[in-house]
């Protein structure tokens, strides 16, 4: 798991990808920030971390495109497979090593925070839940890209369909939000709408139910990129 | 002592049987070619080996370890370099490497083992380069590097010399020979004289089904031909026949061709080695031997002979069941 933690994280540096996240990331926090929170006067990040959750939309299909599906076109899949490495380890060190350029982007995103600290007096655990709310969102996210990259040998599906899939998870939201939808479609769907849990986070609830939720999105997914990948071999 | 046992082992994509029920060992120190045609089954057959694709039936033991039951373990014990070599382009040949050794939980010195092995095979001055800038030779090369990661018991090489040039092709041929020193090989191509030129024993896989296993003289053997030597003298027919009769030991012998001044014959010495007398006998008649050569089948002979003969036996067999 190390070794593949580091070759993928240092896949991402030795290429435009993690500088296009991280750079991508902290434009638009720093665009949010200025539009949105001084513009605003408000002495909370809300309103930024909102806003960047739509960009997640192509940010997180950059970030997983290629995690699996440049593996199967150029058949290094094979030697990974071959080694004597289980596919937990080799799907958890793909995993971590996306979350990781995430978090390189988070440590540069404090600077807000600071900044917002100079001009207010913004309530600290507000900001730690809505930090912690926004890495579950966003690792969920990641596991659902990471899956996707590992149905297909295109990386431009990959992406497309990750970006699709991210967007159907918006409307989600907006079904259970709306109240001309019925209230068992509300239900159901709600269990999929993992934005709707986000929200308590950024009130300063840390609720252990939603921590959880959070965390079996993220081992489902997880579970089925495994799958997925153990499953070729019987193809 | 078997390194690899393989058992019953049957491989069905959907209702397609690409491998059915073969069975073969390879012995410790053996350097065994996989011969078969294209489609014949030998990828995946060394894909099984290494724990790539699942089987269907049957089973699979490396080094005592089974293939379904204990993978790590049996993993360890083979390199392997599949007929695209698994090469991250973007790396250069010393990170692609230490990524290996890692990957392969190593236990031995780093800089150490990845600087003997670019040694042997012969890419220590490219080590700072980007694989993906190397020709087509080193990067056989590097994925050769890649398979001796860890110093595993057997190599398992699928098709290493497709694609490259005759220069690249004999050097390859070279390095893999010196592996086999002390090394267990399996080596899979469709190149019969890749087989002749570096591997000890032969089998033959065809239609999924093994074919032939045996060394290659036994193999030349089993067809017939084992002992026969074609000679050329300046004699007439009848003044060259009258010279072979004579010779002690001799199981018999054919006349081929007369040119006008040339006769050829061939001759089957069976079991024992008659040159020398063959050569006395024509000096004392003073008949001057111009060729001397093994009237051995080649392998060429010998595969297209199995092959044929099991295409028959398939279409006698369709036949068969139409008629009931």
């Amino acid at each position: 798991m190390k070794a593949m933690f580091n070759k993928e994280f240092r896949g991402y540096f030795n290429s435009p990808t993690g500088y296009i996240f991280v750079g991508v990331f902290l434009f638009f926090c720093a665009m949010f920030f200025v539009n949105m929170v001084i513009v605003n006067q408000s002495a909370t990040l809300i309103l930024m971390f909102n806003s960047m959750n739509l960009i997640c939309l192509f940010l997180v299909a950059i970030l997983t495109m290629k995690l699996w599906s440049e593996e199967m076109s150029r058949k290094t899949d094979q030697l990974l497979i071959c080694s004597p490495v289980s596919p937990w380890g080799i799907v958890m060190g793909k995993y971590l090593a996306a979350c990781a350029v995430l978090g390189v982007a988070l440590v540069f995103s404090l600077i807000f925070p600071v900044i917002l600290n100079i001009f207010s007096n913004p309530p600290l655990s507000e900001l730690i839940s809505s930090y912690l709310g926004f890495i579950l969102l966003w690792c969920s996210f990641i596991a659902i890209g990471l899956y996707i990259s590992s149905l297909t040998e295109n990386q431009m599906i990959s992406a497309i369909l990750t970006f699709g899939v991210l967007f159907v998870v918006f409307l989600i939201n907006y079904l259970t939000s709306t109240t001309h939808t019925a209230l068992w479609i509300r239900k159901i769907v709600g269990a999929f709408a993992l934005l709707d849990r986000y929200y308590d986070f950024q009130l300063g609830m840390v609720s252990i139910p939603d921590v959880i939720y959070y965390f079996s999105v993220i081992f489902l997914f997880l579970y089925l990129t495994k799958q997925n990948v153990v499953k070729r071999r019987y193809k | 002592m078997s390194v690899i046992e393989i058992k019953n082992l049957t491989k069905k994509y959907g209702t397609k049987t690409v491998l059915d029920k073969i069975n073969f060992t390879v012995e410790k120190g053996d350097i065994m070619g996989l011969l078969g045609p294209n489609g014949a089954g030998k990828s995946t057959t060394m894909n099984i080996l290494t724990g790539y694709l699942s089987l269907t039936e049957g089973s699979v033991s490396v080094c005592g370890f089974d293939i379904l039951e204990n993978p790590d373990e049996a993993k360890k014990h083979i390199g392997y370099l599949p007929e695209i070599p698994p090469l991250y382009i973007d790396m250069t040949v010393l990170e692609y490497l230490s990524f290996v050794f890692d990957l392969k939980k190593i236990k031995l010195d780093k800089k150490e083992h990845i600087n003997s092995i670019m040694g042997m095979v012969k890419i220590t001055h490219v080590q700072n380069r980007l694989i993906k800038n190397l020709s087509k030779g080193y990067k056989q090369r590097v994925g050769l590097a890649q398979a001796l990661i860890g110093d595993p018991e057997i190599l398992i090489l699928d098709e290493p010399t497709v694609g490259l040039d005759p220069k690249q092709i004999i050097e390859i041929r070279n390095v893999i020979r010196s592996l086999g020193e002390n090394r267990t090989i399996i080596l899979s191509t469709h190149i019969l004289q890749e087989v002749t030129a570096v591997c000890n024993k032969v089998t033959i896989i065809n239609n999924g089904k093994i074919a032939a296993q045996d060394t290659l003289e036994n193999l030349a053997g089993s067809i017939g031909g084992k002992g026969k030597h074609q000679i050329k003298v300046m004699a007439t027919r009848e003044k060259g026949a009258e010279v072979i009769k004579k010779i002690y030991g001799l199981l018999s012998f054919k006349f081929e061709d007369f040119d006008g001044e040339i006769s050829t014959f061939v001759i089957d010495c069976g079991e024992k080695d008659l040159r020398p007398d063959v050569f006395n006998a024509f000096a004392k008649a003073d008949i001057p031997i111009l060729e001397f050569k093994s009237a051995e089948p080649t392998l060429e002979e010998v595969f297209i002979k199995i092959t044929a003969h099991d295409k028959k036996v398939k279409e006698e067999t369709n036949n068969e069941s139409n008629v009931q």
